[in-house]
């Protein structure tokens, strides 16, 4: 099976990745809400990386692999872009997004909360985002 | 992503047909910020053809939703796809914005 894809950073590939994950995806038994989580959580990440990340430069480019191992599927998506500061990461209170009027902000908390686990690794120029998810 | 408009009296109905991501939502922010849309008392948008939304498409719904209920416009989703819904639900906007099952529904709710 196909794991691994690589797009140039521009948001109208984010189609191209989620495709690709629903095509993976396609191969376990999962209900269309679980399908439809995953697939989220990737796109987010790959829409920070792609527009906050690498400034959408498409002479830029992302990959994403993808593996299963005893039910835990592993999504790795690396980047040579600017890394993301967990550390400065604060969870959205969303009330105060509406009473601003504030349009970002809430797609790392999407992949947290979908996630079973998210960790970030950065070396050299190198940037990788790891989500797990349980499917087992 | 395809955004059509209908106008019913003082309501518009907004529907959404295919995938609202990072992408495509751009366009459905042009159309919520387009003046003449203040001009309605209220907004339905229809989710029958609305397969997938992410957070720029949540994110496009929280900008704009203080500014219609200042103006008193009442902004209802309705025929929302359970996985769909279930994103809203994730970060629990399905408890500050109105999602109702159908256009019956949504047209009783509007007329409140």
């Amino acid at each position: 099976m196909n794991n691994k894809i690589t797009v140039s950073c521009t948001k109208k590939n984010l189609k191209q990745i989620r495709d690709f994950v629903t095509e993976y995806l396609a191969a376990y038994t999962l209900t269309d809400i679980q399908m439809n989580q995953i697939v989220l959580a990737v796109d987010e990440i790959c829409a920070n990386l792609i527009i906050h990340a690498n400034s959408e430069d498409p002479s830029k480019s992302i990959s994403l692999f993808i593996t299963e191992k005893a039910g835990m599927l592993k999504f790795e998506i690396v980047d040579n872009g600017v890394a993301f500061r967990r550390s400065e990461y604060k969870e959205p209170n969303i009330e105060e997004h509406i009473r601003v009027g504030k349009k970002g902000g809430v797609g790392i908390a999407l992949v947290n909360r979908i996630m079973d686990r998210v960790e970030f690794e950065t070396s050299d120029s190198q940037n990788t985002c790891f989500l797990y998810k349980k499917i087992k | 992503m395809k955004i059509t408009n209908q106008i019913k009296d003082t309501t518009i109905i907004i529907t959404l047909d295919g995938e609202l991501d990072a992408s495509s939502s751009v366009m459905l922010d042009e159309a919520l910020s387009d003046p003449e849309i203040m001009t309605y008392s209220k907004i339905l948008v229809d989710c029958k053809d609305l397969n997938y939304i992410s957070s720029a498409g949540l994110g496009v719904f929280i900008s704009h939703l203080q500014r219609f209920e200042d103006a008193q416009i009442k902004l209802i989703f309705y025929n929302m796809q359970d996985k769909v819904r279930n994103v809203f639900e994730i970060l629990g906007l399905d408890l500050l914005m109105t999602i109702v099952s159908d256009y019956e529904e949504a047209m009783t709710i509007a007329d409140e």
